[in-house]
């Protein structure tokens, strides 16, 4: 069997991959149902009725994809420049952290309006500063900064839940590890009653959209892309590569830092070391569903969420244990690699 | 004829709808030298790897010494004695010499590497045949000439008797390729059968007994090498009559850049070692060397993207300092880079992003692309170049490997440039393309272009230059007048023998 | 200064030292014979993860605890299967494929033990490997309790770093492998079968991640609990560019590192209260870090890691 690259991609396959590789995932999926002894289409409908079957459970999944379209930008504007950011999660907490510690130490009495674009520009810095310590360690040693990243995760981790047991730990919080709360002025504004949906959706909504127009038509978007695809051949063209990439490093580990800031801001006001369900790892995925596109990132975004508020719903229901939601999310990962392989090549005899 | 060695019976190979080889027969004597002659893309390497049991043939057998062979099995190929000296050598830079003989010749579950025997034959050969090598030095640190002798050697460990050898001349100079043939004809002498693919009439002529003309994948003549000659044989591998373009007289006009002095230091390594030259407007100046001696950072100097260690550059009589690629960009330089796919162009682009990367500063505003602008700019490209296989959005992938050549002249070259930097601007390219390439270099030059020309290809450079220079081991040779050099005395320099050349008029 | 004194001098320390080195020698060496054929295996984390949930289920299902390393074993080379025929049939990105198969090997190992162990208060245990006792050595001062008082599979990880060492630079088969890693091209021409070597390589590899994770639950600790890997696998992959992919220094490097963490966790008791512990678990991945930074420039990586090899495309 050999295989053979695709003179043509036709706009139809590109766009049905997608969603042949969410199908197969599902499909996969539903056969680790079936061996635990429970219909799939049972279980898939619970999970559809979990995610969408109520105002409240609806609402709860777009609250959910709000982060997740966050860190789907991180890995997708990182990974199209070939910046193989996989430290989305401690990028994310250490956003969290940064807001609640400059709303608590800094401009908790400010009015909302200042003080919570000063907390989004405080998260997001953070996020940005420590995707910069890999980015470097890349263009001063070529360290990988795939492993860098991971490694990074613990250590943001570690750093965080040291800040909630020392400077930063709620008093009034009979020892429990979490921090100072944000000012009620930071909350951000529901934006419907009687529900967790916040403002966050719509900042991440006009992100990905500003982040789009970006990327197609203007001259850092084209470089990144060039930097990406061929690095010898960006230079040669004059494309000042390390400074494309660190303005890739800003945007993505921005937008992770920014995804910590808002889930602090929208939801609980404080921060846990269990702020996050794994947002910066379902991040990739996002991503890569969404083929790097990043409109098509708020669409992976709402898909990975459905997952996750359905299957809570589903394993109340029958007896399924919901982490078949992070086995179909992560299979939808492997399926759409294949998918996107196979928009590339054909097989050939 | 002796015993047949090998024999190739109508072999076709098709890939995609490209037909590489179509029912090609041919038969090598024992002890007899084979040459297999064509342009890039007649098919000659595809066949080969047929040969070899790299590809599987649509149809066709190949019989090695009475037996025939499997398809697609390199192992049975081996075994049975054919041996394959690859045109990038199939050698790891960073295990030893004799590591990267004994590969595979052990069965792989056997408890224990026979490294001393191994040892003992290898030395044994390179007795034999006067190659020498030593087993335990790192590959990656020999040099070009040596690491082919370590191919040739890897292939006689396994018992060739059938060498094929996939343009052996290719990284040599002259001198050194002189050498090789003549071991090539020793071990004819001593029974090898041997084919080399090749599009050098010279050297076919003066090695081969035999000689097979490949063609658009099929094979169009056999000769013996006395029942022909180098016209022939031209016509035979073009297929029609392609004239290269001449050169007229040359009248250099001012001097628009001056080089003194310069050393460049890359990853701990000397590149060039003071070398100094001069470009006038109207004027080529070849740059003739084996590859890999400071071609790279000589042109990079005038691409914008070396860092000096030492060194003076005058640019239209003002001093400058090292360049960045958009003061290159925004001087008049125009840059056609050694490798087309690795530096001059991105594959999953358009054709017009590629045709405006190198100055989106014109073709932007408020940091924003102009597409319309840019395209129309890629329409010109396409157009006065001569452009085939897509309009401006395409994906550059798809253009062939002269196409994407002319586009890349054709964005440095649609507007008048002052001075004009192409390395190895015709590598890889078939005799058509070649030659419009040339007529695109040689009307840089009549527009008054300074033209500096770095290449490989001794023909090229007697064809186009007005001034030559040889570069050996990161050092220039004086530069000698075209019209009072011969292919000789070039050969020499290119092997750094420049006492006593006749130097052009010095400034 | 004499707190320290007495913990370099304490049996315990250097005990400790060899138990946390095992699973790290043996996901090393699982991630260096990968790299070894040009595999970058990411999946390691999860592969690490699934070694020691199903390992421990099986040991927890009746098996003995030498069954369990060998289903472990045999589970990572099933995931080691997949991420083959994801990099080196399909010769995807081995970076997001690895991260793939990591999320998930990990949550269908959390799916699976689920589904097999019913949620409880306290987590189900089994009874884990015993130090092995070794006549003379073990009753030796010191030395007895400090080296010779290990479980049987931190023998054996030494064990497998000696024999793979042997077979990478002394056997046609680790030429094979080495040349694989190189230039698959050369291999290819000298009739050797690059993919079927990097599939061997990457099964293999992934068998002993699998046996890395396993060792946690059946040795180290006694039950199993999602996120117990902790970024070991991570650590490991650092740890090979740490060895240069030489498995002598891979030993090494593991020992070195886990003398490192045992000695953070000693002195975090002795220190208690005035020093944050997190700062004190930061440890080990800031010295990965480091020791990445230190040797990344003077490493020699094997030239076609992450580099696909398809038939006849250069």
């Amino acid at each position: 069997m050999r295989f053979e690259r695709r003179e043509q991609r036709s706009l139809a396959l590109l766009l049905v991959t997608p969603l042949l590789a969410v199908i197969l995932a599902l499909a996969l999926s539903g056969f680790l149902i079936a061996l635990a002894g429970a219909s799939p289409f049972e279980a898939y409908w619970n999970i559809l009725k979990g995610a969408f079957g109520s105002r409240l459970s609806a609402t709860e999944t777009l609250t959910r994809s709000a982060p997740l379209i966050l860190t789907g930008l991180a890995a997708a504007t990182a990974f199209r420049a070939r910046l193989w950011n996989i430290g989305a999660e401690g990028q994310f907490y250490l956003g969290a952290i940064a807001a609640a510690a400059a709303s608590s130490q800094l401009f908790g009495d400010m009015p909302g309006l200042f003080q919570i674009p000063l907390l989004f520009i405080a998260g997001a810095l953070a996020g940005m500063c420590l995707l910069l310590v890999p980015l470097w360690l890349r263009l001063r040693y070529s360290v990988d900064e795939v492993v860098t990243t991971l490694l990074l995760n613990f250590v943001a981790i570690l750093f965080v839940s040291m800040l909630i047991d020392t400077v930063l730990k709620d008093p009034l919080a009979f020892g429990w590890p979490q921090s100072v709360s944000v000012s009620d002025e930071a909350m951000l504004p529901k934006l419907l009653s009687r529900s967790r949906l916040h403002l966050g959706l719509v900042v991440a909504i006009v992100l990905a959209v500003i982040i789009y127009f970006v990327q197609a038509r203007t001259v850092f978007g084209l470089n990144s892309r060039a930097a990406g695809l061929n690095a010898s051949a960006a230079v040669f063209a004059g494309v000042p590569l390390a400074r494309t990439l660190v303005f890739v490093a800003m945007i993505s580990g921005g937008f992770a830092g920014l995804a910590g800031a808002i889930e602090v801001m929208g939801v609980q006001g404080y921060v846990t070391t269990e702020l996050s369900p794994g947002y910066g790892y379902s991040g990739i995925v996002v991503a890569m569903l969404a083929n790097l596109n990043p409109v098509g990132v708020v669409f992976a975004a709402v898909f990975v969420a459905t997952m996750f508020v359905g299957a809570d719903g589903m394993s109340r229901a029958m007896d399924i244990p919901s982490y078949i939601a992070d086995v179909t999310v992560a299979l939808s990962l492997l399926a759409m690699l294949v998918a996107i392989f196979f928009t590339q090549y054909r097989i050939r005899r | 004829m002796t015993e047949v060695a090998l024999e190739i019976r109508s072999v076709s190979k098709r890939f995609g709808r490209i037909v590489a080889n179509d029912n090609i027969s041919l038969s090598v004597g024992k002890g007899e030298i084979v040459a297999l002659l064509g342009e890039n893309g007649a098919g000659k390497t595809t066949l080969m790897n047929i040969l070899f049991g790299h590809y599987v043939p649509d149809q066709g057998s190949v019989t090695v010494l009475g037996q025939e062979l499997p398809h697609g099995s390199p192992r049975a190929a081996i075994q049975a004695g054919v041996g394959m000296v690859h045109q990038h050598f199939s050698l790891a830079p960073n295990l030893t010499v004799l590591e990267n003989v004994m590969t595979g010749t052990q069965n792989l579950w056997s408890v224990r590497s026979e490294t001393a025997k191994a040892r003992e034959k290898l030395l044994a050969l390179s007795e034999r045949f006067g190659l020498q090598v030593s087993p335990e030095a790192r590959l990656g640190d020999l040099s070009v000439g040596e690491q082919q002798r370590v191919e040739i050697l890897k292939a006689l460990y396994n018992d060739a008797r059938i060498l094929v050898l996939d343009e052996p001349t290719a990284v040599l100079t002259n001198i050194e390729a002189a050498r090789m043939f003549a071991t090539l004809k020793d071990m004819a002498r001593q029974g090898l059968s041997l084919i080399f693919i090749s599009h050098k009439l010279d050297e076919v002529m003066a090695t081969a007994d035999r000689i097979f003309v490949l063609r658009d994948g099929k094979s169009v003549a056999e000769r013996k090498v006395g029942d022909t000659n180098k016209a022939e044989l031209a016509e035979l591998m073009v297929g029609r009559q392609v004239t290269r373009p001449v050169r007229d007289a040359s009248n250099p006009g001012s001097v628009v850049f001056q080089a003194e002095n310069i050393s460049i230091i890359r990853d701990g390594i000397e590149r060039l070692k003071s070398v100094g030259f001069y470009l006038r407007e109207g004027e080529i100046l070849g740059v003739i060397g084996v590859s890999g001696n400071g071609q790279a950072d000589l042109a990079q100097l005038l691409s914008g993207t070396a860092r000096r260690n030492g060194g003076t550059m005058n640019i239209f009589g003002e001093a400058v300092g090292d360049l960045s690629v958009a003061q290159t960009i925004a001087l008049g330089i125009g840059r056609i880079p050694e490798d087309r796919n690795h530096e001059g162009a991105i594959g999953e682009m358009a054709i017009w992003e590629n045709a405006i990367l190198e100055r989106l500063g014109e073709y932007s505003s408020k940091g924003f692309v102009d597409r319309k602008k840019g395209m129309a700019f890629a329409k010109r490209v396409v157009d006065e170049f001569d452009v085939r296989g897509g309009g401006p959005s395409s994906r550059t992938r798809l253009l062939s490997g002269g196409n994407m050549q002319k586009m890349i002249l054709g964005r440095n070259l649609v507007e008048p440039k002052r001075i004009l930097v192409a390395a190895q601007p015709a590598r890889g390219l078939d005799e058509g393309a070649v030659a419009a390439v040339h007529e695109r270099i040689l009307e840089a030059r009549r527009k008054g272009a300074a033209v500096l020309l770095i290449s490989e290809d001794l023909d090229e450079v007697m064809a186009l230059a007005d001034r030559i220079q040889a570069i050996v081991g990161g050092r220039l040779s004086p530069p000698v007048q075209a019209e009072k050099t011969d292919s000789r005395q070039l050969g020499l320099m290119m092997s750094g023998e420049w006492s006593g050349v006749e130097e052009a008029d010095a400034l | 200064m004499s707190e320290v004194f007495d913990i370099l001098t304490s049996a315990g320390l250097w005990a400790a030292v060899l138990r946390i080195a095992t699973p790290l020698i043996f996901g090393t060496l699982g991630a260096l014979l990968c790299e070894r054929s040009g595999v970058l295996n990411l999946g390691i984390e999860g592969i690490m993860t699934f070694g020691a949930m199903i390992g421990w289920l099986a040991v927890y299902n009746g098996a003995d605890l030498w069954t369990g390393l060998l289903v472990a074993a045999i589970c990572g080379g099933i995931f080691g299967f997949l991420h083959s025929v994801l990099t080196v049939t399909l010769g995807l990105s081995q970076h997001v494929s690895g991260l793939g198969v990591t999320l998930f090997a990990s949550s269908f190992s959390y799916y699976v033990f689920r589904l097999m162990v019913p949620v409880a208060g306290t987590p189900p245990t089994v009874e884990p490997f015993q130090p092995v006792d070794i006549p003379l050595l073990t009753s030796l001062p010191f030395f007895g309790d400090a080296f010779f008082s290990q479980t049987a599979p931190t023998y054996v990880a030494i064990v497998t770093a000696v024999v793979l060492a042997y077979v990478i630079f002394r056997t046609p088969l680790g030429l094979a492998i080495r040349m694989t890693g190189e230039n698959p091209h050369a291999a290819e021409a000298q009739g050797i079968n690059p993919l079927a070597v990097r599939y061997g390589c990457v099964i293999a590899g992934s068998a002993l991640m699998g046996v890395a994770g396993a060792f946690l639950t059946l040795s180290a600790f006694n039950s199993f609990f999602p996120t117990m890997v902790q970024g070991r696998g991570w650590i490991c992959i650092a740890l090979v560019v740490f060895a240069s992919w030489k498995p002598s220094r891979a030993l090494l490097g593991a020992l070195l590192f886990s003398f490192f963490d045992g000695f953070q966790v000693r002195l975090q008791t002795v220190l208690s209260g005035s020093v944050p512990y997190q700062l004190f678990l930061m440890m080990p991945y800031i010295l990965s870090i480091a020791a990445l930074a230190f040797m990344a420039r003077h490493a020699r990586v094997p030239q076609a890691l992450m580099k696909p090899f398809r038939r006849g495309e250069r």
